[in-house]
């Protein structure tokens, strides 16, 4: 091996490594936020809407799913665009990312709401609960607390492969790592510090979930484990 | 629609299509050293199986195909083509997560059936490779059906830092040219579509077909 690191030109540049850092993290904490909103929405009509809006849901979980992220990102951006629709490109990108992770949590949380046994939700009838109220306690809560590790694993993956939004020309970590490589020329260099950061990151959001897990199911948090 | 450039994304699926298969060939060997890894009676394995699959699973595929392009090179054995490189990230990435799922597998093996072969006196490899693995498998094979979707979705990644030229990227080159995204993201969208789908299918029904089996 004759190559030697030189990690220093690399660290320097570290305030375009914070903003891209910041930008993930940003990016990532609105898609998280509007993709579990649209998710169990999503998983809601899924299991009880009219016959027709239930096909529409299963259509667009399946072909979300079975095409990749880059693909979806440019068939919306660029297409939208071309179309005469200039999007800012965060927004573009944080449309992109939330209308791919939201098929994902839709199928996640109606494994969920198909956990939660029939009794109970007639129990809450029979207590005069609303609909909404039925839905909103009785239903989607605890559905969301029996599949919240795999939420949260989800989550982390979107943090990940909110990376790619780099192609459409999004200044986050990995974007900042393609610039701080054209004036560096240290790729492996570049690569190693990202990497790290990213690790970091996945910590980070890990973190945070169980942190919002311990504040949404109490119930967790006295027994320990899920229901 | 120039029939010259829907001939172009065929090409590119063509070379997804190999990416993909490569990745599960490599991807699947050292998976299941990471499997196996995971369930060592040494804890030192043990430690090193989960600590790499903790490192990969918490690092983007992009930052992957920046090692498995720049790193080779670092370490003495020069420039690798874009597919050589691809193949290396995507085998990495896909290591991790299909150890993880084999361990799975291998652990939902029922108890009794490690202990009888520990009582038959059958040694640690005999065990794994008679009775152990053979019922794995038929456990494994949903899930790794469903992860193959996930592979070929991911090789579209690397369209980006190694330039591979599959789908995704003669897409994106068609476009450059054409300025006709819906047009020609859309239907290498269908393309991708209809090779994954039917993959998610089988791997839905097979699961299914194993819960009724074993209920």
């Amino acid at each position: 091996m004759t190559y030697t690191f030189d990690f220093w030109p690399v660290l320097e540049r570290w305030p375009l490594l914070l903003k891209g850092t910041l930008v993930t993290l940003e990016l990532t904490l609105i898609t998280t936020a509007l993709g579990i909103l649209l998710g169990s929405v999503g998983a809601v009509l899924r299991t009880g809407g009219p016959r027709p809006v239930r096909a529409f849901v299963a259509v667009y979980v399946e072909v979300i799913r079975n095409t990749p992220l880059l693909i979806q990102a440019y068939f919306l951006i660029f297409g939208l665009a071309s179309a005469g629709l200039r999007l800012p490109i965060l927004f573009g990108a944080a449309l992109a990312l939330t209308i791919n992770v939201a098929a994902y949590t839709t199928e996640i949380v109606r494994a969920g709401i198909e956990s939660i046994h029939r009794g109970q939700t007639e129990a809450a009838e029979c207590l005069g609960l609303s609909r909404l109220q039925v839905y909103l306690h009785v239903i989607i809560r605890p559905a969301l607390e029996r599949v919240y590790p795999s939420l949260a694993s989800q989550y982390v993956l979107l943090m990940l492969f909110s990376s790619i939004v780099s192609a459409v020309g999004v200044d986050e970590l990995f974007g900042m790592a393609n610039r701080i490589q054209s004036d560096t020329f240290r790729n492996f260099e570049v690569f190693v510090v990202v990497g790290a950061i990213y690790l970091v990151l996945s910590v980070v959001v890990r973190f945070g979930f169980w942190l919002v897990g311990q504040a949404l199911f109490p119930r967790r948090r006295k027994l320990g484990t899920a229901l | 629609m120039n029939p010259v450039f829907v001939l172009s994304l065929f090409d590119g699926l063509l070379n997804t299509v190999i990416l993909s298969l490569l990745t599960y060939l490599f991807g699947g060997l050292v998976g299941l050293a990471v499997a196996l890894g995971r369930i060592s009676p040494s804890k030192p394995v043990r430690l090193v199986a989960s600590t790499y699959i903790q490192i990969i699973q918490g690092i983007p595929l992009l930052v992957l195909m920046g090692f498995g392009f720049f790193g080779p090179s670092i370490l003495g054995f020069g420039n690798v083509s874009a597919l050589a490189a691809a193949t290396i990230a995507m085998s990495i990435y896909s290591s991790a997560y299909l150890g993880e799922i084999w361990r799975g597998c291998l652990q939902a093996v029922a108890k009794p059936q490690w202990e009888a072969a520990e009582c038959l006196g059958l040694s640690r490899v005999q065990r794994m490779t008679r009775i152990i693995i053979p019922q794995a498998v038929r456990i494994a094979i949903p899930p790794t059906v469903g992860f193959m979707v996930q592979i070929i979705k991911n090789t579209s990644v690397a369209s980006l830092v190694v330039g591979y030229g599959e789908l995704t990227y003669n897409a994106k080159i068609i476009n450059n040219a054409t300025f006709q995204p819906f047009v020609y993201f859309g239907l290498a969208g269908i393309l991708y579509f209809l090779v994954c789908y039917p993959l998610s299918e089988l791997s839905r029904m097979m699961e299914r077909r194993l819960n009724v089996a074993s209920r």
